[in-house]
């Protein structure tokens, strides 16, 4: 099962559930209790409902700082929240693949957000990784055929990426675990599966695997900006974090930068721009 | 039919939102003039149905109201005006009353949505709380809205929405995201829209 791995990763959060007080605002009742995803740096993620019991929604909040000013606090969160849901909502306006806003509270540190289901690129990618013959011979004869469905992926994220850019946005920390793969909401999905399982082969269920639409999440860090240099960046911060989260399908990169320049019109001069920031990594210098 | 409670999530359990929709309104003036009037006994928002897509379209409006009622920072004299205004995406707030809520001779069905919380007792208000249940309030709508009542339901609300004006006020039009959808696709399409509707209402102000 594709839930396999999402569950396991959400496993122990259920048990540390009670390690935080929830925000005052997950203190009044829903349908269901809310659970803690992810503890990041800046803040926590709670999947939980939002307006209705049907409609699963991801609470982001950020805690107030002990060690800061409280009243600088208070207004960095504030400002940091309020241009994340701006982000956001431009975004989707543009038709960029992002959640939508349902609710938010900046001066209480919080934001509700559309749950994106599927799971996170990285995840699917391992996956799909996993499943290839483990041995050398056989790998090296299957790599040239049987990568079509993660290169058709890599090409995916290409364009949203150029989606994104084109809209003025920057993400700032773009990684395989800031994507999300979102199966195809089709009414039939769930009556085809189940028919088909027995009669597909295991190609074609592994083809299956990468299928879905790319969205990109966590806009904690994002910015606005239409330079190249920011644009080569956020590219570059992806090409590392892919070539160390999934080492084996590093040659595979060129085809998200080819898909990005052919999405996007200012795409060659970002890739131009990307071979200086790989010279000289991401800061930039700071002569001149 | 009657009445009916509305439960929204992360609301305290001691707010309590009921809400009913009313189909061909024959006195849409006379109700207009209670809220001019500031009749402390029609202390409702009172919503144009047509402006409404859907029922978590109304409930993130309503969310919105409760949630700066809690605040304690209402923009409008109380929480049922801030429902109305609560749908804007805009902070113009003369306009938000007029697109929202009624128009003597324009509107035709009318939502009502009424809350119950525990005011403080600093708050001046001739009628308490305490004193309204749903059947109370059922009746008083029933005695004084000349209209027929139909359920809250999304089917309902398709019906009466008007598209031109929702596009028009949420800003749809041309907008890419919507666009990019197939135009044979319309249930991708009003889903889409929704998820603009809900962040213009979440975003306003900010």
């Amino acid at each position: 099962m594709a839930t396999s791995t999402s569950t396991s990763t959400a496993a122990p959060a259920v048990v540390e559930e009670h390690q935080f007080p929830l925000p005052p605002i997950l203190t009044h009742p829903s349908a269901a209790p809310p659970t803690l995803i992810t503890q990041g740096a800046e803040g926590r993620l709670y999947k939980t409902t939002f307006f209705s019991p049907d409609i699963p929604c991801a609470l982001k909040y950020r805690p107030p700082k002990p060690y800061r000013h409280p009243v600088l606090d208070a207004r960095l969160t504030k400002a940091r929240l309020a241009f994340e849901a701006k982000v956001l909502e431009r975004c989707r306006r543009e038709g960029v693949p992002v959640p939508a806003v349902y609710a938010q509270n900046a001066a209480a540190g919080w934001i509700a957000v559309e749950w994106i289901e599927g799971a996170p690129v990285r995840v699917k990618i391992n996956e799909w990784l996993g499943q290839r013959p483990k041995n050398e011979e056989e790998e090296r004869s299957a790599a040239e055929q049987d990568q079509g469905p993660l290169i058709e992926l890599m090409k995916r994220i290409g364009a949203a990426i150029a989606a994104l850019h084109r809209t003025g946005v920057v993400h700032g920390d773009l990684t395989t675990s800031n994507m999300m793969l979102r199966p195809h909401t089709k009414k039939t999905t769930t009556t085809m599966t189940s028919e088909q399982t027995n009669g597909v082969s295991k190609e074609e269920e592994k083809a299956k695997l990468l299928e879905g639409d790319v969205v990109i999440i966590d806009f904690g860090l994002a910015n606005q900006s239409q330079s190249d240099e920011d644009r080569a960046t956020d590219l570059y911060v992806l090409e590392r974090a892919f070539a160390s989260t999934h080492p084996r399908a590093e040659n595979l990169f060129e085809h998200l930068l080819e898909s990005y320049k052919q999405s996007f019109k200012k795409g060659a001069s970002v890739l131009h721009k990307l071979e200086d920031v790989r010279m000289r990594g991401r800061k930039r210098s700071m002569i001149g | 039919m009657a009445l009916e409670t509305l439960r929204i999530e992360h609301v305290p359990s001691d707010h309590h939102v009921y809400a009913a929709l009313f189909r061909d309104v024959q006195n849409v003036d006379f109700l207009q003039a209670q809220l001019i009037g500031k009749n402390p006994e029609f202390e409702y928002a009172f919503i144009d149905a047509s402006v409404i897509i859907s029922r978590t379209h109304l409930f993130a409006a309503i969310f919105r109201a409760l949630n700066t009622l809690i605040e304690g920072t209402l923009q409008t004299p109380n929480v049922h005006s801030d429902i109305v205004i609560g749908l804007s995406p805009t902070n113009n707030i003369s306009e938000s009353y007029r697109r929202y809520g009624l128009t003597p001779s324009k509107t035709r069905d009318v939502l009502v949505i009424k809350v119950v919380y525990p005011k403080l007792s600093s708050e001046n208000s001739t009628i308490t709380s305490e004193q309204l249940t749903p059947e109370s309030i059922w009746q008083h709508l029933t005695t004084h809205i000349q209209g027929t009542p139909v359920p809250l339901t999304n089917e309902e609300f398709a019906k009466s929405t008007d598209w031109v004006k929702v596009r028009k006020y949420y800003k749809l039009n041309g907008m890419p995201g919507v666009e990019r959808i197939d135009k044979a696709d319309e249930e991708g399409r009003r889903r889409e829209m929704e998820g603009l509707i809900i962040s213009g209402i979440a975003l306003r102000g900010l």
